[in-house]
């Protein structure tokens, strides 16, 4: 698992210094829960929230997926790490970790002003919310780690990503704003069917993605 | 093991789209060899280096180093393997230092900034470890790239074009690392337009032309230069 960590500590490495991807992803998260918050002003707020909160981590999340792509791209440094005797799948795996740091603390600076401007309460609903976000996450970065090196390998490139990204993972948004709004509201008995889904997409997204990720990034 | 090939090529062809870029190529290089790979733009010196790098799948063919076949056994090829090209595939944002430490993480080699800062000071480098690759001019850069390339003790040396954007003194240096790296008993591939750094060192040169090889021998026979101007110059009809 070293060389695993290392690619992660890499990234965050990067990240420190130049905190591109963070402030990018952070500012257009809260601008997104703020614009939202004030559109919908008298509205029937909890059940516009769910959805307001994973657009989100949506559009954030693809900020920070887009930056990790070119920090790859520059220099063509995914040609150094793919000369690295590293296997393919544990590539994958270590930036699908260090996507999934960025994006989590993003998101969870993001979580409270989503509470506080939605008249929401910081209570055990609080935490469910907390658990739905880790394991969206993990589907959309899963599947999004994947995407952005396909589009790296075309001359489109940061206008591919968002296109592939958002059709492949609406499952996984679909069931994360469902699973968010049923915690959300009276009656959460008929959670564990999204969080099923959602656990079946990222298990899926991440066997699939470590198997065929060698013939993604060889020429 | 002596007798065994640091690489060995088996019918090698890529193919993208309709167009070939590399046909039947068959090589087997010997240990300690120093093959200087010549040929003009497009002539498939690029592709054969990504295929022998394991950055690229062969369409048709096998491709072993020191062994290890390029496909089954990657990891374990690739481990053997020092890959130097014009793009030095380090990262801007992070030092010379850090990059290195990186790249030993990766190779699960050793990344005491002792044995970093003495790698670097081979390259000129070592007053300026712990700047930003950002503020280096391109031939700096590629001086961080050598390093990267060798800092695993590499038995089997790939370069593409080598000497792009480097100055006297760098290509000098990298020069003399060649040379040690090859009294050491290692392996050196290397691709280039230029016939006199190619021939500097080179034991043995190869040509290739719209994917072929079209000429196999010593570096030191003439032949070489009547081959490379024929086919590289395009002194003859072709």
């Amino acid at each position: 698992m070293k060389p695993v960590a290392a690619i992660v500590f890499k990234d965050i490495a990067i990240e420190y210094k130049n905190r591109e991807a963070f402030t990018s992803m952070l500012l257009f998260g809260l601008l997104v829960v703020v614009v939202f918050s004030f559109a919908f002003e008298g509205s029937d707020r909890r059940s516009l929230a769910p959805g307001m909160l994973w657009v989100a981590y949506a559009f954030a999340g693809i900020l920070g997926l887009n930056r990790s792509l070119n920090m790859e791209i520059d220099n063509d440094c995914l040609q150094g790490l793919l000369l690295s005797p590293l296997s393919r799948g544990d590539l994958y795996l270590g930036k699908v970790a260090g996507n999934l740091v960025f994006t989590l603390i993003a998101e969870l600076v993001i979580l409270p002003f989503f509470v506080i401007l939605n008249n929401l309460t910081f209570d055990i609903v609080l935490l469910w919310i907390v658990g739905i976000t880790l394991l969206g996450t993990l589907g959309f970065v899963a599947i999004g780690t994947t995407l952005s090196l396909i589009s790296a390998q075309t001359r489109m490139k940061e206008v591919l990503l968002p296109v592939l990204q958002i059709p492949m993972t609406f499952p996984v948004i679909l069931s994360a704003v469902q699973a968010t709004a049923l915690v959300m509201s009276e009656d959460s008995s008929g959670v564990s069917f999204p969080l099923s889904v959602l656990g079946i997409f990222s298990t899926v997204y991440i066997a699939a993605s470590y198997f065929v990720f060698e013939y993604i990034v060889e020429e | 093991m002596p007798d065994m090939l640091a690489l060995e090529s088996k019918e090698i062809e890529k193919k993208f789209g309709y167009s070939w870029a590399v046909r039947n190529v068959t090589l087997k290089v010997r240990r300690g060899e120093f093959v200087a790979l010549f040929g003009s733009n497009g002539a498939g010196k690029t592709t054969f280096l990504k295929v022998a790098a394991g950055l690229m799948r062969p369409t048709k063919g096998k491709l072993a180093i020191e062994g290890y076949d390029i496909g089954a056994q990657a990891e374990e090829a690739r481990r053997r393997i020092g890959f130097l090209s014009h793009n030095t595939f380090v990262y801007r944002d992070l030092s010379p230092i850090e990059n290195l430490k990186f790249f030993c993480r990766l190779y699960g080699v050793p990344d005491s900034e002792e044995r970093l800062l003495g790698l670097l000071s081979r390259v000129d480098l070592a007053q300026r470890a712990r700047e930003p690759v950002r503020a280096f001019s391109r031939g700096l850069q590629q001086r961080v790239g050598i390093a990267r390339a060798l800092l695993h003790d590499p038995s089997v040396i790939l370069l593409d074009e080598p000497y792009t954007g480097l100055d006297a003194k760098a290509a000098q240096t990298l020069n003399t690392m060649l040379d040690e790296a090859v009294d050491s008993g290692k392996t050196v591939l290397l691709t280039t337009h230029d016939i006199e750094q190619g021939l500097r060192a080179a034991t043995r040169a190869v040509i290739l032309d719209r994917g072929r090889v079209v000429y196999d021998g010593s570096a030191k026979d003439g032949a070489v230069r009547e081959a490379y101007v024929r086919y590289i110059h395009g002194g003859e009809a072709r």
